[in-house]
């Protein structure tokens, strides 16, 4: 068995997720189980293949074209006047589970 | 007229000439959603004030003989995984059950601009993550083909409203099949546009690098003319791409004589049903007495995508979902001390079964130790299948497959074994990780009545040809049928 309790309980405090006994019990079968299946990605040499991060990686650009034309997932032009307005501080708090004074409420971050 | 039951093209033609009204194709679909829906449970959100304003301003435009925009009066559902200003977006989780944006999606806005109703939100897989719509937090979608069976997913509500007739076209979003899948197995037409072809603002994200946004209708060319409306640059989303928008309804007519097809024995090996296999040749035979020329290619990395796609995207998930953390909006747990506390619990009770899987899963692939073996190595492979289809697109305009191994599966049947539901992705993942476009078209039925859907991949940017091919396809085998 490759991932154990162990690892769950790692995992799970990187993802902050807390999980119960279940749930940790039913990710350790269902991780193994998924992982044994990704492991046929072994049969493979990829030892001189790039990695795609992004379908622009391989489509993206136009060497015909210059500047930032020759990007098909092309970055705007730099805007200096007539900025789109950002959210109104009401609109952006409306959603808050805790709002108050136009911050949005937590609790305390710091133990003493 | 049966108001429920036009394409784009017949509601705004009768809207047009005054024999209906955006209001009466509104009213009339909502009278059949009241009827249909609570069996089928394809909607979580109506928001009929809004759909009325929208239909009442097209009415005026006629009444005014103004000239009509693309999509006037044409009733509409959208996926719950696109934000809509005002009306509550769930993507189908507990965590945003209350959620309200703020703003529009684009491809939304983009609709709406052009004349289309949207009467509300369809139910989905929660964040899009699933196959079957079983994970929605809210409850299941039945198909209307066969109501003990999945509607497919993590589309399922919108396939299911415009099969079932409570919207003349849908949006849903595609990261490894959620557009195609649900389409198959509920008898529509579903489109993944290229990567970047349409703007992805305002989607709540599952995995960016594989997110589209497309169509689902009930004919081809109604799928020609929600893309000609929803794609193009946009300022909003960098990835969207720079491209020139064709005419993708003018294009529809152009004949196929010459047009090379792919087969890819890959696509038909183990696994795949002998009924959907006989229906996707039989398709193909249909294909080639219409002018195009059969070309036999090879995909030989089609056996990784599933791993490749199920690393890529759940790293990706993992990385998105992390936003969801109780503070600035969705579910905060009640009765906590501290932030951290709040975090966790926040996310252990908005997240479901799935979306914690997937969470897990792709923390994991991230993780020291583990993140050259997995993330790295998928995103190598995807290179790989990438690489397949550049090939196989020297030699071929497109490639013809089955969208899924199987018609529609029961309902419960795969729910409790997640790498069986992983593996009914098999004929969809690969076009979203190389960014390619993809159609699925209805090819027939099953002994037991289910729908089976005809995939067509095509180039990147290349939408125009495999919606030609499938336009033709449909309008073949409905002269036959």
């Amino acid at each position: 068995m490759k991932v154990t309790d162990k690892d769950v309980a790692y995992v799970a405090d990187l993802a902050n997720l807390e999980l119960d006994d279940d749930e940790r019990a039913g990710m350790v079968r269902d991780l193994n189980s998924i992982l044994d299946y990704m492991d046929r990605l072994n049969e493979l040499d990829t030892s001189n293949v790039e990695a795609m991060t992004q379908v622009a990686d391989r489509y993206g650009v136009d060497e015909s074209k210059q500047g930032s034309d020759r990007f098909v997932y092309s970055y705007r032009d730099d805007q200096r006047e007539g900025l789109r307005k950002s959210l109104p501080q009401k609109a952006a708090l409306a959603n808050a589970p805790d709002a108050d004074e136009g911050f949005f409420r937590v609790p305390k971050v710091i133990e003493r | 007229m049966e108001l429920t039951s036009l394409t784009i093209e017949g509601v705004r033609a009768a809207v047009e000439s005054r024999k209906t009204t955006a209001l009466a194709l509104a009213e009339a679909h909502y009278a059949r959603i009241q009827e249909q829906d609570g069996q089928i449970g394809a909607y979580l959100t109506l928001c009929k004030d809004r759909a009325m304003e929208h239909a009442d301003r097209i009415d005026r435009m006629a009444a005014e003989g103004k000239s009509l925009p693309a999509l006037a009066g044409v009733p509409v559902a959208i996926k719950d995984v696109m934000s809509t200003r005002g009306v509550r977006s769930t993507a189908g989780s507990k965590s945003l059950a209350n959620y309200i944006p703020p703003y529009d999606c684009t491809a939304v806005a983009r609709l709406e601009a052009a004349g289309a109703v949207m009467l509300g939100k369809t139910n989905c897989d929660e964040f899009a993550m699933g196959s079957s719509n079983e994970n929605s937090a809210f409850h299941l979608v039945r198909n209307p083909r066969d109501l003990s069976r999945v509607p497919g997913g993590s589309s399922g509500g919108s396939a299911a409203a415009v099969a079932a007739d409570m919207a003349v076209a849908a949006l849903g979003s595609d990261t490894g099949g959620s557009i195609r899948q649900p389409a198959s197995f509920c008898g529509v037409v579903g489109l993944m546009p290229t990567y970047g072809r349409v703007s992805r603002y305002g989607l709540i994200a599952f995995a960016s690098s594989l997110d589209h946004i497309g169509p689902l209708t009930r004919t081809v060319k109604d799928a020609a003319s929600v893309l000609q409306t929803i794609a193009g640059r946009d300022a909003m989303d960098s990835t969207s791409a720079n491209v020139p928008v064709p005419d993708y309804v003018s294009d529809l007519e152009k004949p196929l004589r010459g047009v090379k097809l792919g087969v890819a024995k890959e696509y038909f090996g183990e696994g795949v049903d002998d009924e959907v296999r006989q229906a996707v040749e039989s398709a193909i035979d249909k294909l080639k007495d219409l002018g195009c020329e059969i070309v036999p290619v090879s995909l030989p990395h089609t056996p990784y995508a599933i791993p490749a796609y199920y690393l890529i995207a759940t790293a990706e998930a993992s990385s998105n979902l992390a936003r969801y953390d109780g503070v600035r909006y969705g579910h905060r747990a009640a009765g906590v001390k501290t932030l951290s506390e709040t975090y966790r619990r926040s996310r252990d009770q908005g997240f479901g079964a799935e979306v914690k899987r997937r969470i897990m899963l792709g923390t994991y692939a991230l993780s020291t130790g583990y993140y050259d073996a997995y993330y790295l190595k998928a995103q190598k492979v995807r290179t790989l299948l990438t690489r397949d289809f550049e090939e196989a697109f020297r030699k071929v305009d497109a490639i013809v497959t089955p969208t899924s191994p199987t018609a529609a599966f029961r309902l419960g049947e795969k729910s409790n074994d997640p790498l069986a539901m992983y593996l009914a992705d098999i004929y969809t993942v690969t076009a979203d990780l190389a960014g390619i476009p993809g159609i699925s078209v209805p090819c027939g039925l099953t002994k037991e009545r289910l729908p089976i859907g005809l995939q067509i991949l095509g180039k990147h940017f290349d939408e125009a040809k495999i919606l030609r091919i499938a336009h033709a396809y449909e309008q073949a085998s409905q002269i036959s049928s």
